[in-house]
């Protein structure tokens, strides 16, 4: 059955060579999405055009080369700034991935802010990533961090959340949508409470920005990250958005070359934004492999991407809940991109085996937040995760493979 | 294909694990996990004169380290330790290497068709692990990482 949207998904797949392959002899039918995407041919090519052509180092050379590459660079900050709509260039930092952006901030922001007794509030729905950092700070502080609970649709309690909120509050960090559920928070409105008693809010964009528009300004959050290869880009690139009067007072996070403007042995001073932040030679291939998946989104346009990826959703929703003995694990109101299951009788690593067998490819396991999966008391969960290259046909192809799990074990 | 690797017997295993509780008058214990899936697997065995006489297991995983604790529980029964770390060895060339089936691994060799599937190789060894553990003391968890 076609799906009932605009967008023309048997071009785009022409674009992803590496979809069109066979798997144990099966088609390959790829909903781990979530824990990495898979990249269109323009951003291969970018990456070979810059190492063939373009490559020197940035902001040093005089020469030709150097030139190109820094033009290039700097264009795929002006493309990421437009992308998330932020306000000024500066206001974007490369960084590693998503993890690495959080871990800048709580090492700098959070290092410079949060003191003993202080609070640090994330919800009940974190991946291990936007966890351990805080939890690292706090405890080099002494101050708590506090867990914004969630219901038994993983959706947070927002009430909850507000009750957190007090003078100790330092800094808020939550996801915009779930990695392991899927779950899009209201993060808008989170950031609006939290602003409300002059609280910065982290938000961890890592599983948002695949899937929808994004709009920093928006949704005025302080702080928003997302990692390059979950969003069509190359690993190893990753993005840091913080509104610029927080990063102008934020001490450096490394030292090195390129995030000094003078160093003599008494004293150095630092560089402007956002070079304060991106010491040493960056990923400049991967900074333009990013740029190049951000020109590829931007044609596809964003707005067709959450339509099409909202009807997979619901027909996969549909489909998976007409299996007997399956149980979605995380039934939000409001979800992008995952399905995550369990099966009665089956471990969901045994499911997971037998899919690949069946040309699938998901993700089974805690997903990074074993929190979460505490919460539904289930060790693990099977994943399939979406982008906008799916198919419904791929979405009856996990449904098959189900039931194949299913007969195999005899449940 | 998938039916070498859940044999009737490993999903009989797998359902219906055999010795599945803690043993009270274990003298040597040892728990494994495996960080990557959070499957754990504890190992209780009563040892005298170096003669396994009693040995149990608890825990939760998938099919494939549950049945593969059932059955090691079934195999060690009566052998000596250092009979058990010869199975050991043995059983992990099977699970690892291209190599003909080893001899006298009885009903273990139910898991030769864990070799075809690499990322499972983890879940088979879990229990063995903890015996390992549990036969040269220390008492700590072990981890498959």
């Amino acid at each position: 059955m076609p799906a009932a949207t605009s967008l023309d998904v048997t071009a785009i797949r022409e674009d992803f060579p590496i979809l069109a392959q066979q798997v144990h002899g099966k088609p390959l039918v790829y909903l781990d999405n979530a824990a990495t995407s898979q990249k269109p041919k323009c951003v291969v090519e970018a990456l070979t055009h810059f190492y063939l052509m373009d490559n020197a180092n940035i902001h040093r050379g005089v020469h030709q080369l150097s030139e190109r590459s820094t033009k290039a660079y700097d264009a795929a900050r002006a493309k990421v700034r437009r992308f998330l709509n932020a306000a000024e260039a500066r206001e974007i930092i490369f960084v590693r991935g998503a993890t690495e952006g959080i871990n800048l901030v709580a090492q700098t922001y959070g290092r410079t802010h949060v003191g003993a007794g202080d609070e640090v509030v994330i919800s009940a729905l974190e991946h291990h990533s936007n966890i351990v950092p805080w939890q690292m700070l706090c405890e080099e502080k002494g101050a708590a961090l506090r867990v914004i609970p969630i219901n038994d649709r993983g959706e947070v309690e927002f009430d909850q959340f507000e009750k957190l909120l007090n003078r100790r509050t330092r800094l808020v960090a939550v996801s915009h949508v779930s990695n392991a559920l899927g779950t899009i928070n209201p993060v808008r409105e989170i950031v609006k409470s939290a602003h409300g008693w002059n609280v910065p809010v982290l938000i961890d964009g890592a599983q948002a920005v695949p899937h929808m528009r994004v709009d920093v300004r928006n949704l005025d959050c302080d702080f928003y990250v997302f990692s390059g290869h979950k969003v069509f880009g190359p690993t190893g690139i990753g993005v840091l958005y913080g509104r610029e009067k927080l990063l102008e007072d934020m001490p450096p996070y490394q030292g090195g070359g390129d995030m000094i403007r003078s160093v003599t042995f008494e004293k150095t001073t630092y560089n402007e934004l956002p070079y304060k932040f991106e010491a040493g030679t960056p990923d400049i291939a991967g900074v333009i492999g990013l740029g190049a998946a951000i020109d590829y989104l931007d044609q596809i346009g964003m707005d067709a991407v959450a339509a099409h990826e909202h009807d997979l959703l619901e027909y996969g929703t549909t489909e998976l809940e007409s299996i007997s003995g399956l149980r979605l694990i995380g039934t939000a109101r409001e979800k992008a991109g995952v399905l995550s299951f369990v099966i009665d009788g089956v471990h969901p690593h045994d499911a997971g085996t037998i899919l690949d067998r069946e040309g699938v490819a998901v993700r089974t396991g805690h997903h990074c937040a074993q929190p979460v999966m505490d919460r539904f008391g289930v060790s693990a969960t099977t994943r399939a995760s979406l982008a906008f290259y799916n198919t419904r046909e791929e979405i009856d192809a996990l449904v098959a493979g189900i039931h194949k799990v299913k007969e195999v074990f005899g449940v | 294909m998938i039916n070498d690797l859940y044999q009737e017997t490993i999903l009989d295993h797998s359902k219906r694990p055999r010795n599945f509780r803690l043993l009270e008058d274990a003298n040597r214990k040892a728990e494994g996990y495996n960080p990557l899936c959070g499957d754990k697997c504890a190992v209780f065995l009563k040892e005298s004169n170096g003669v396994i006489d009693k040995v149990t297991f608890q825990g939760a995983g998938c099919a494939i380290s549950t049945a593969s604790a059932s059955l090691m529980t079934e195999v060690l029964k009566g052998k000596t330790i250092a009979d058990a770390e010869a199975l050991l060895g043995k059983f992990h060339d099977l699970l690892t290497t291209d190599q003909p089936l080893p001899k006298d691994l009885g009903k273990l060799a139910v898991f030769s068709g864990v070799r075809e599937f690499p990322a499972r190789v983890k879940c088979a060894t879990l229990a063995w692990h903890a015996l390992r553990a549990a036969l040269r003391g220390g008492g700590e968890a072990v981890s498959t990482e």
